[in-house]
């Protein structure tokens, strides 16, 4: 399906003020913003009569390690009664997290948990952000690109890294 | 005598009973895996939900960053065991939407047909396993009847029954074997009859429609805020299928009903799979129909393994060939791709980030059942103990894929 209308649609001023850039790659549409007008964004995609993004298909966190900022986040929106779809990224330092964006999609809720369990991303405002894959008190983010393959070494994995050989960066 | 509410309450006139945490699993049959859930309960009502999962979590996302393309296509095959072939459909889509190239039709129609045969076989199983869990044994076991055929189909195909790691980045494979159609089509006879039976077994059956009926009631609306999807999402109301709205390869060419039921309870859930099974019977036969001949690999020697195993064999030069696609696989190009499709469970999304090497930077698996199993806490919410059971049946959660 081309992208062409919903391109246009995107070229509003209440869209383009918000976000840094629009492109198209491999045949789908990309917004990228700033952590600050991210909530913003989403909630004006999800509640315009035009574009009606009411379904969140996915949110992933990337580790862009050891390039900066480090982290990202990628949110796949999609629209069911247009059939539109959406990407949109959001990059940003550990120190300056984005705000969980729970508030416009429930379903946000565990795709945000999967996050910061595996990068250690904790959404500002998220309502219950826990571990998720990984059990409480597990030490360290696993899909880091800094952690190891084989995880550390200790007493139930004797094949692990040891501990000395790196530092876990932020 | 004494008044039975006398005996709950003190002098005082409060209430003697209190709140209750009960902890389901990991270990228990009817949570279809390793799930485990913290239920808060005021006598046999729901009052809270905790949903805890990571039992399985074997981390393929990890290891598919660290795998060639060519090698994460089994890891793929792990995640919804019941239909690996849609799991391998989905993930190749994202990386020859990255290669921008398309494999040839006849792989087309290849690809297509055993996801559909996978998604019968899913549905199978848990149009069976539901009411198992609920007491009515029988289905069960004649479900796994139908269910070996399409094993038997499979291995007929692949070699392997469950893990079949068909499909390759460009194509299948290999070509069907010979004497597949007629098999095929006999199958096709023959579930279109069985489909009826279990709906005569089942379907009007007073004890199933008791626990299934306005049980677990979702509204559209609040459905797509949860994120579900596939049979779940098209149970309340909402016409949305990826075959048909967006479709890749050649769904375009099929003609199909998209089941869309309104009530959103467990038993539309649990109907809405055993008439999308009636489709993908239909589904199977217009593939056979209008299979063209031809090759099921694109021809670029350099993604593609060579189709010819005697020339592999007998010339050194294609040895070495074969043997450098397969232990160092082939550079995608730098970019980004999230593919999705309507895989039995839902949509399954692959969101693959490519440096430029032969190993993906970041692979995300759009999980349809970790999503859908979300959904749990608010389902469940004022239902009582033993509805929890027909909802998560009713949700079709593959522990295996919701734990990636």
């Amino acid at each position: 399906m081309s992208n062409q209308p919903l391109r246009e649609l995107l070229q509003r001023e209440s869209i383009q003020q918000r976000c840094e850039s629009v492109y198209e790659t491999f045949g789908m549409l990309t917004l990228t913003v700033s952590k600050e007008n991210l909530l913003a964004l989403c909630h004006l995609l999800k509640h315009d009569s035009a574009l009606q993004f009411n379904f969140l298909s996915d949110i992933c966190g990337v580790d862009h390690y050891p390039q900066r900022p480090r982290f990202e986040t990628v949110y796949h929106l999609y629209s069911i009664p247009f059939k539109y779809r959406l990407r949109i990224k959001c990059r940003f330092e550990l120190d300056e997290l984005p705000p969980s964006v729970v508030p416009v999609w429930q379903t946000a809720n565990w795709h945000e948990r999967e996050a910061y369990d595996m990068y250690g991303i904790a959404f500002v405002g998220h309502p219950d952000l826990r571990r998720i894959y990984m059990w409480e008190g597990y030490d360290g983010y696993p899909m880091r690109k800094d952690y190891p393959l084989r995880g550390y070494a200790d007493h139930y994995n004797p094949f692990g890294e040891a501990r000395s050989e790196r530092t876990e960066g932020a | 005598m004494t008044d039975i509410s006398l005996l709950s309450k003190n002098e005082a006139g409060q209430k003697l009973t209190k709140e209750l945490l009960l902890n389901l699993g990991p270990q228990h049959p009817s949570t279809h895996g390793v799930l485990r859930i913290m239920l808060e309960l005021d006598g046999e009502e729901i009052r809270g939900v905790d949903t805890i999962i990571g039992y399985l979590h074997r981390g393929t996302e990890k290891l598919a960053e660290n795998f060639t393309y060519t090698q994460i296509i089994p890891l793929t095959d792990r995640l919804d065991y019941l239909c690996a072939p849609s799991n391998n459909l989905a993930y190749v889509l994202a990386v020859e939407r990255l290669l921008e190239i398309k494999a040839p039709e006849r792989a087309q129609y290849i690809r297509v047909m055993m996801a559909e045969m996978a998604r019968i076989s899913g549905h199978l199983l848990i149009s069976g396993a539901l009411p198992m869990d609920l007491g009515a044994m029988t289905t069960l076991l004649y479900v796994m009847r139908e269910r070996e055929m399409i094993m038997d189909l499979m291995e007929m195909i692949t070699g392997a029954r469950m893990h079949t790691s068909f499909c390759r980045v460009g194509g299948v494979r290999e070509d069907l074997p010979d004497g597949f159609e007629p098999r095929c089509r006999e199958f096709c006879h023959v579930m279109k009859q069985r489909i009826d039976d279990y709906e005569r077994l089942i379907s009007e059956n007073r004890i199933f429609l008791k626990r299934t009926r306005d049980i677990g009631k979702i509204s559209g609306e609040q459905a797509i805020d949860w994120g579900l999807s596939g049979p779940c999402l098209r149970a309340s109301g909402v016409s949305w299928d990826m075959r048909r709205d967006n479709p890749y390869e050649i769904y375009d060419r099929l003609s199909f009903e998209v089941i869309v039921r309104e009530n959103g309870d467990c038993y539309d859930r649990w109907k809405c799979r055993m008439d999308e099974m009636r489709e993908s019977v239909k589904l199977i036969e217009q593939c056979l129909d209008q299979m063209p001949a031809g090759p099921v690999a694109v021809a670029m020697p350099d993604i593609a393994f060579p189709l010819n195993k005697i020339t592999v064999k007998s010339s050194m030069e294609a040895m070495i060939h074969h043997f450098d696609v397969s232990a160092y696989g082939f550079p995608v190009p730098k970019g980004e791709a999230y593919v999705s499709i309507e895989a039995p469970k839902g949509e399954l999304g692959f969101y693959i980030i490519s440096d430029g090497s032969p190993k993906p930077l970041r692979m995300k698996v759009r999980a349809p059942s970790f999503i859908n199993l979300q959904a749990l806490a608010v389902l469940a919410r004022g239902c009582y103990l033993a509805d929890v059971i027909a909802i998560i049946g009713s949700l079709d959660p593959v522990i295996a894929e919701v734990d990636k």
